[in-house]
Parts: structure tokens; C-alpha cells; sequence
């Protein structure tokens, strides 16, 4: 069996990085760290055509413009490092009832199904945060673009995380690409590191 | 019932309770002096002037002396609404959205009351064409001048939230669509509220005009429910006109929010 490429830049960019060529398999994790500024988040962006870039953007042989901006980004999502929740409830974001495989994600995050019912504001941004996680999986996204999604949670809550990615990534074969500090993280959830200095993505050996 | 003719010294007792007000606030460090008495003096020479205008065009019948009385109105209605607002868009938009969505209202309903409803021959006879088109398009100004800063300023605060709701899948309408409602809500309140109010707390203007000027109560009153009609019509179209024409423009082609198509806040 060949083994297909998921997601594939061709000389990719967007603001002032330089062009990007990077194929990420699936099932792969690639990790992204760089100074703050230095580019992650918009290049993540840009990925889930949020906005504009240069170059070409591939999924599953598909390029970017053949398809509608809101079916490119429900299959390449992209998760913010700030969780942003605009209705009243927890419920109002999702897509109800839960559906079995949602349900379970909501579960091991130690939440449950009354979480539905919770209003907003009551929830600890980690809460938060940890509610976004599980809504970024409900459209059942192929690519996901991960912007610090750890970022307000304390070790134990991160490595929960971890692990539901991981898992969805397992039952999905989805590609990753995970922006991230935390080296020991890197080391846990990436088989590729890259990183951005002077505006040029390189891959660092791990 | 004879109409009371105001003379010269009627109209200098009404300016000596300006001067008091104008006195007042010089003695109080108001530092609105100098504004009321300029705007005492603007009040005085723009209606005189109009007054002068409207009384050659009401003796016109030529269409193109009205038409154009009208389009003068139009483009500065469109003005005041760019104006207005604190983010206004760049480029002809700034102009075009406000001006767009009056344009079309206003004309539509205008029209349509001047032909089948008052139905003077010809249908534009000045005396009814100046005025009630001035009072449709006064009001349409309002509404979208509210609506379009409600729409703009709101995406800019939301900007995040409607990013995120992008990424999630939703599309550029879903995304901005409560930001939408609540924008056309806020350029409706102000007809909304004449309208409950009408009689209860105010007489709405026109209609004392009316009275004052002879019109017996009950011919005033139907004309007052015909303007207020019409401006909510028009209103209404152009609250939905403008919301959506802006809407669609602070997305690019492929419905990612183009904050940048906005001016820096004022």
C-alpha cells in the first residue's frame, strides 16, 4: 500500500515567511515552535484559508480554491490557543444531540452531558479550553492545525489533551500540525520538528 | 379656521429666548455660546433659503427641477451616513453602501406612495414630491446610518469570534448573521419607537405642522399614518439593504473576514 499525503504546501507562504514545501502523511504529527511573532499562528491561518496567502495548499490531491472556504476549513480545522464561545450555553456550540463518538470525547474530559447545559461564563478558561478541543472534532476534521491548544491548561489537563488527539489521530489516521513551546510535549506528540527562524520554516532534528 | 401669519417682530420675540439661553450659558462657562447662537443663525438662513427654493420649485412643472431636488437630498443623505460612522469602509464603499441603500428604498417607496397613493396628476406635483420624499429619505438616513455603524463596529469587537466560527466550518453569512439581526434591530428602533409612541407622548411633527397651518386634525392624522407607514417600509428596506451589502463586503471571495477593508476608528 502507498502511503498518501494528506496535506502538501507548494511553495506556501503567507505575510513575510518565506515559501514553504512540506508534506505531511497520514497519521503524522509535525511539530511548529518559533519566538512569539514569529509567524506560527498566521501560517496556521493561512492553512485553513483564514486568511490570504501565496502558493498552493493541497488536501488529499485537492487544491484549496477547488473547494468551498467552509468545507476546506471543516476538513482542516483550525483550533485557536484562545477558546472563543459566543452563545449563552456550552450546548448552543454543538451540533445536538452528541452524537456516540462525541459524547465519548465529552466523557474523557471528564466532563458530561449536563457540561451542555453550563453557561459560558461559568466556565474556567481552562474549561474553556478543554470544551474547544472537543468542539474542533465534531465536524470530524482530516488536517488539524493546532495553535498551543494546551497553552491555559496545568500538566495533567495538557497530557489529557494529548491524548485525545492522539487517539482521535489513531481512529482517523488525520495529519497534525501541532504549534507548541513545551519541548517535552513536542517530544511526546510529534515524529517531525520544525521550527521558524528568520521567517524560514526549517526542520530541526529531533 | 384662519392661519395666524407670523410677522417679523413674532418671529424677534422667539430669537430673544435663544439670546437668554445663549446669555445663560456665557454666564454658566457652558462654552456652548458661540454654538447656539451659530446654529440660531444656520436655522435662519437655511430655511429662509429653502423657503425661497421650494416656493420657485413649487411653481415649476418640469420633472427635472424635482429630480434633482431629490438626488441633492440623496447625496447628501449619503454623506451625513459615511459621516456617522466610526469604522466606515474604504474606498467608494464608504460612500456607496449608506447611499446604495437609501437610494433604493427611499426611491421605491416614494414612488410607489406618490403614484397609487396620493395619485396627483402629474404624480411628482412638487408640493407633495419635495416633502414627502424629503421626510422618507431623512429617516432612511437615520436607519442606515445606525445599522451600518452597529454592523461595523460590532465586527471589528467580534473579529475573533467571527474567525472562530469560520474555522469551525460556519459560512461568512452563519458567521455574521447575529451580529446581522442585531444591526438591522438597532436601525429600526428609532421608527419603532415613533410609531408606539405616536400621539401617546408626541405629536409627531409633520402632523403639528399641520394643525398649525390649518388642516383640520383628522386630515392631519391620516397623512401623519401615511408618512410614518412609508418610513418604516423604507427604513426597513434600507436597514436590510445596507446590512447586507456591508456584510458581504467585510468578507473577501473566499469568506474570510477583510477587517482591513475598514478605516481605523475615529
Amino acid at each position: 500500500m502507498t502511503v498518501q499525503t494528506q496535506l502538501k504546501l507548494v511553495d506556501f507562504s503567507c505575510h513575510n515567511l518565506k515559501p514553504i514545501n512540506l508534506q505531511v502523511k497520514p497519521g503524522e504529527t509535525v511539530s511548529i515552535s518559533g519566538k512569539s511573532g514569529a509567524g506560527k499562528s498566521l501560517l496556521l491561518r493561512a492553512i485553513a484559508d483564514l486568511i490570504p496567502h501565496q502558493g498552493q495548499c493541497f488536501f488529499n490531491g485537492q487544491e484549496m480554491n477547488m473547494l468551498e472556504p467552509h468545507q476546506w476549513r471543516r476538513q482542516v480545522a483550525y483550533l485557536a490557543s484562545e477558546s472563543l464561545w459566543w452563545f449563552d450555553s456550552i450546548g448552543e456550540h454543538f451540533n445536538l444531540p452528541l452524537n456516540k463518538q462525541m459524547t465519548a470525547y465529552l466523557e474523557s474530559m471528564g466532563f458530561s452531558l449536563d457540561t451542555l447545559n453550563w453557561n459560558v461564563m461559568r466556565c474556567s478558561t481552562g474549561e474553556r479550553q478543554r470544551l474547544g478541543v472537543i468542539r474542533v472534532l465534531a465536524n470530524e476534521p482530516h488536517i488539524l492545525l493546532l495553535d498551543e491548544p494546551t497553552a491555559n491548561l496545568d500538566s495533567g489537563n495538557s497530557l489529557q489533551v494529548e491524548k485525545l488527539f492522539l487517539q482521535y489521530q489513531k481512529q482517523t489516521q488525520c495529519s497534525i500540525i501541532w504549534v507548541a513551546h513545551n519541548q517535552q510535549q513536542i517530544q511526546r506528540v510529534a515524529q517531525r520538528q520544525f521550527e521558524i527562524r528568520q521567517s524560514e520554516l526549517i526542520e530541526v532534528q529531533a | 379656521m384662519n392661519v395666524v401669519s407670523l410677522s417679523v417682530v413674532d418671529l424677534s420675540l422667539a430669537a430673544a429666548l435663544v439670546l437668554l439661553i445663549a446669555l445663560l450659558s456665557y454666564f454658566m462657562q457652558l462654552k456652548m455660546t458661540q454654538t447656539i447662537l451659530v446654529a440660531a443663525i444656520r436655522t435662519v438662513v437655511q430655511l429662509l433659503l429653502v423657503g425661497l427654493i421650494l416656493k420657485w420649485l413649487f411653481a415649476q412643472e418640469d420633472f427635472i427641477w424635482i429630480g434633482l431636488m431629490w438626488l441633492v437630498m440623496l447625496l447628501v443623505a449619503g454623506r451625513e451616513i459615511m459621516a456617522r460612522q466610526t469604522r466606515r469602509f474604504k474606498g467608494v464603499w464608504g460612500y456607496g453602501v449608506g447611499t446604495i441603500s437609501v437610494f433604493v428604498s427611499s426611491f421605491a417607496v416614494g414612488v410607489f406612495v406618490l403614484t397609487l397613493v396620493v395619485d396627483n396628476t402629474p404624480w411628482y406635483t412638487p408640493q407633495y414630491a419635495i416633502p414627502l420624499m424629503g421626510m422618507i429619505i431623512g429617516n432612511t438616513m437615520t436607519a442606515a446610518a445606525l445599522s451600518l455603524e452597529s454592523l461595523t463596529k460590532t465586527t471589528w469587537q467580534q473579529r475573533m469570534v467571527i474567525e472562530a466560527r469560520l474555522a469551525l466550518g460556519q459560512t461568512w453569512r452563519q458567521s455574521i448573521s447575529d451580529i446581522a439581526r442585531q444591526s438591522i434591530r438597532i436601525g429600526l428602533f428609532p421608527i419603532v419607537n415613533a410609531m408606539a409612541a405616536a400621539g401617546l407622548v408626541t405629536l409627531p411633527g409633520m402632523m403639528s405642522g399641520q394643525i398649525l397651518g390649518g388642516t383640520p386634525p383628522a386630515e392631519a392624522v391620516k397623512y401623519q399614518i401615511l408618512i410614518m407607514f412609508m418610513i418604516t417600509a423604507a427604513s426597513g428596506f434600507a436597514t436590510l439593504i445596507a446590512v447586507w451589502l456591508g456584510a458581504r463586503h467585510l468578507f473577501d471571495e473566499r469568506q474570510r473576514l477583510s477587517t482591513q477593508r475598514l478605516h481605523a476608528e475615529r
